[in-house]
């Protein structure tokens, strides 16, 4: 199990006496100390770990985020920044000696603006109310978690969450125009606004999936777009994993960029098949689902050079919605694929890596490998478009030792995604999860300058602290330069 | 002049600034120095040419990437990428013929360090959108790299985003990963002509809420054009182009459409300025802005600054050539009217030595902000060795 930094002593001892001072910032209801009610707040979606915060506070106004954020920065208590807790990589596990910040009061649309085709909300308004508040003017907000009808878009900013749509229309990052935050000494910020760009250092561009390290977001603006005229969906069967990952580099290499492109194994399909009854073919070792999306006459022109590419890479089942309820059906099993994964095991662990696409076979062949290494199953689903793989490790936690081995599972998994030139997480996002991995994919000196960001955001290190790196480093000591003087390489370099 | 450091490879490179910066030597940061005269002028003590830092070291079509040296012209990737059909989605810009320089010399380190994008960012992202992965030297002497070499990825801050639109400021890069988009087989282009800025700014507006995939949005008032671009597959190009016609049906006195070659023309030329090279005395900026602010932003400038400009990004871009008599080259209402109509930013392009010298090229931050801002660049770069001064502020 992941360790987390040593609780403050001094901090805990002053436990009431800090309740007390946030029940001068905050109504008294929205400051939590009852064990009972703390409790719901323990975990998030990464289940397995689980820790009673010190204090939940609950502030609805952003003034009221500065002054709780002074307060930590002044009395030295950290802080865990939460949205609605469905994050998969414990981004909002709380810590022993420190504030949960929740920002669900915060769940305000402050504005549709139509003419500048974007949308002012408040960071607790969940992703799919977003789309809910502009769909009737044939709008849609483009990154689509599958927790989209929980997770909110201040969770999805921290986290940069993407989705089964994001190779064509992007991620968080692509999809949204300014923000307020504020930073942990208090000081809150605006960042962007209703224009295009940052106005110098993409200061958005690294808090967006910064995992609630840098500041407290407060609102934001997004972009939103219009609906496309139309979505078909192909539904692909291939007797190898090999051959439908050669259609998905054929599809793509035709010039073809799919609204959606999912891939499911044998045993996904299998147990979505029996959760769902979405009608997929059971003697096929890969299924493939080919969403394309626009204008008809597109549409309509791409479904045709798809089924083409996917006869010639050998499908041995092939079918093309003609209906929206067909499509949706297609899609049924593939969303319900974690939940019906949950049916035929007592425990499911879902990874989050990114690969080569190429690299395909490979992952998967090798992952079989450690499946009976490990004795564990493992079903796959995959973007397959952006080569994000959702292997998920069945086990049974009431087994003693199984989590531990799953975790190790999981953990060679990943490690296999980056030997092969991918990432350790493609949108679930490090947290604590795969903190003690980031060395496999970084050196110490990349992590330093990671790190570095952080000490310009929060010297103190008190937002989300034991989140993402896996050592502490002072800042003082991160900031220092190391003089070499004495030995310089180009002692007689010429000037101009 | 004379070209003094010019690493061949990244290790080099490290112990060049590891140098620079225990001399605390102010040095100027060049690719191929198409941009040079954007920003504050700087008394630097060394130039750094990463000219050699160049060649495409990776390019895998079927997984929309490719990696190169970060000096790399464009040219040499846009030629790599069009044997296979594809291209840079975020159409990177060239500055240089603005800037009085020759075409088609730019880096795609230089794009990338400015975040310039072309009039195709409301729809495929910046410059910035596009940058995977990095291998790059901070002004600390070190080398670390980011990112990935895979277009989905969330592992560990985003430090492209940082580099991007730095201006080489912070972190010098070696090697980028960018990602690649298949090109669109056509291209047509919608005229309306005979639009005022309200009624091109309304039509723009409209096609762009629309469903038909507008690629390209601007409006040139020396011509009298409204322009939309529509790419895609032919059967696509051929079914939204009737469409959008259908939806500005009787829009401007007269509609026309430009084919393929045309159009491919006339975005480029809107992509760099061209309207705007002539006469090379005039100061040029270059405004992001809400789109809908156009209008507004359009009639409170022109005449006042400048009598020359055009929109893009469907009104979010305004190019503006101020007249050569302003003292401040017109930064101050430039500034002040963007302020008073919801907000985005201004910088200036192309101006003389003493204007850069004497107004704000890029755009002054709230105080909180230049804070922080001023935090990062000390904790990449503590010796301000790294394009010192050209920010205009004490980074």
């Amino acid at each position: 199990m992941l360790r987390m930094p040593e609780p403050d002593a001094k901090v805990l001892a002053r436990r009431a006496e800090i309740a007390a001072d946030l029940c001068a910032i905050l109504p008294a209801e929205s400051v939590i100390t009852e064990e009972n009610q703390r409790r719901v707040y323990e975990s998030d979606g990464l289940t397995a770990y689980r820790q009673l915060p010190m204090i939940v506070a609950l502030p609805e106004t952003t003034e009221q985020v500065s002054q709780v954020l002074r307060y930590c920065h002044g009395n030295n208590v950290k802080i865990v920044p939460r949205g609605a807790g469905t994050s998969l990589s414990g981004g909002a596990l709380p810590l022993e000696d420190g504030i949960t910040l929740g920002l669900g009061k915060f769940k305000k649309v402050l504005e549709i603006d139509l003419p500048n085709r974007c949308a002012v909300v408040q960071p607790g308004v969940t992703n799919l109310g977003v789309t809910q508040a502009v769909q009737h003017l044939g709008f849609y907000y483009a990154p689509d978690p599958s927790s989209q009808i929980a997770c909110t878009i201040g969770g999805n900013v921290a986290e940069n969450s993407g989705g089964v749509h994001c190779l064509k229309y992007g991620t968080t990052t692509n999809n949204i125009l300014g923000l307020e935050m504020v930073l942990m000494d208090g000081e809150v910020i605006r960042i962007g606004g209703k224009h295009l760009d940052a106005d110098l250092y993409d200061l958005m561009g690294v808090i967006c999936g910064s995992e609630g390290l840098l500041g407290v977001i407060t609102e934001v603006t997004v972009r939103i777009l219009p609906k496309p005229a139309t979505a078909r969906a192909l539904l692909i069967g291939f007797p190898s994993n090999e051959s439908a990952g050669d259609c998905v580099a054929n599809i793509i290499g035709a010039g073809i960029i799919p609204g959606g492109m999912e891939m499911m194994d044998r045993p996904a399909i299998h147990a979505a098949e029996d959760f769902v009854h979405a009608g997929y073919p059971l003697d096929v070792e890969a299924l493939l689902i080919v969403e394309l999306d626009g204008p008809k006459a597109e549409v309509d022109e791409l479904i045709e050079r798809v089924r083409v590419i996917g006869e010639a890479a050998g499908s041995v089942s092939l079918r093309i919605s003609n209906s929206e309820a067909e499509r949706e059906n297609f899609w049924a099993g593939r969303k319900a694929a974690f939940p019906a994964v949950g049916r035929i095991s007592p425990d499911y662990y879902c990874m989050d890596g990114t690969i080569p696409r190429a690299a395909l076979s490979r992952v998967l062949n090798r992952m079989a490998e450690l499946s009976e290494h490990y004795g564990l199953r493992v079903a796959n689903v995959f973007h397959a478009g952006d080569g994000n793989l959702h292997p998920l490790i069945l086990y049974d936690a009431n087994r003693p030792g199984e989590l531990e081995k799953a975790e190790d599972f999981g953990a060679d998994i990943l490690r296999l995604c980056v030997e092969v030139g991918g990432v350790l997480t493609g949108e679930h996002g490090v947290g604590v999860e795969k903190r003690d991995l980031m060395p496999d994919m970084f050196t110490e000196d990349d992590l330093k300058h990671q790190i570095r960001l952080k000490c310009a955001f929060d010297p103190k290190q008190l937002l989300n602290p034991g989140k993402v790196f896996p050592t502490l480093h002072r800042c003082a000591e991160l900031g220092r330069m190391h003089i070499r003087a004495g030995q310089m390489p180009f002692p007689d370099l010429p000037r101009f | 002049m004379t070209t003094d450091l010019r690493p061949a490879d990244s290790q080099t490179l490290r112990d060049m600034v590891a140098m620079l910066a225990d001399r605390k030597a102010a040095t100027e940061i060049i690719g191929a120095g198409t941009k040079r005269a954007v920003g504050r002028p700087t008394n630097a003590e060394y130039l750094l040419d990463l000219s050699k830092l160049a060649g495409i070291r990776e390019y895998e079509p079927n997984e929309l990437v490719m990696t190169v040296g970060a000096a790399t012209p464009l040219w040499t990737i846009e030629s790599a990428l069009e044997s296979q059909s594809q291209m840079l989605a975020f159409e990177p810009v060239d500055y240089g013929p603005l800037l009085g320089g020759p075409a088609a010399r730019g880096t795609i380190g230089g794009v990338l360090a400015a975040n310039l994008s072309g009039p195709r960012r409301f729809k495929a992202g910046a410059a910035r959108d596009h940058f995977l992965g990095v291998e790059a030297v901070s002004g600390r002497g070190e080398i670390f790299k980011a990112g990935g070499k895979v277009v989905k990825n969330v592992t560990g801050y985003d430090m492209c985003k940082l580099i991007a639109g730095s201006w080489g400021t912070l972190s010098l890069m070696s090697t980028v990963t960018v990602k690649v988009l298949p090109a669109p087989e056509d291209t047509r282009t919608l005229v309306l002509h005979g639009q005022g800025v309200d009624d091109a700014v309304a039509a723009m507006a409209l096609a762009l809420q629309s469903p038909h995939e507008i690629s390209g949005a601007a409006w040139l008032p020396a011509s009298g054009e409204t322009l939309l671009r529509i790419e895609g597959f032919p059967e696509s190009v051929k079914a939204r182009l009737g469409a959008t016609q259908a939806l500005l049906a009787g829009q401007g006195r007269e509609q026309f459409v430009l084919d393929a070659g045309e159009s491919r023309a006339r975005w480029q030329a809107i992509r760099d300025v061209a309207p705007l090279r002539a006469p090379p005395d005039r100061p040029v900026w270059r405004l992001s802005l809400p789109p809908a602010s156009a209008p507004a932003v359009w009639r409170a400038l022109v005449g006042p600054v400048g009598d020359s400009g055009y929109l893009d990004w469907a009104g979010g871009l305004l190019w503006l050539a101020a007249e050569p008599t302003l003292a401040d080259g017109g930064a101050e209402a430039i500034r002040s009217t963007l302020a008073a109509h919801g907000g985005g930013h201004a910088t200036l392009i192309r101006g003389s030595v003493g204007l850069r010298s004497g107004v704000a090229v890029f755009p002054p931050l709230a105080p909180g902000l230049e804070a922080l801002q001023q935090r990062i660049k000390a904790n990449f770069d503590p010796n301000n060795v790294l394009n010192r001064g050209r920010l205009g502020t004490s980074a």
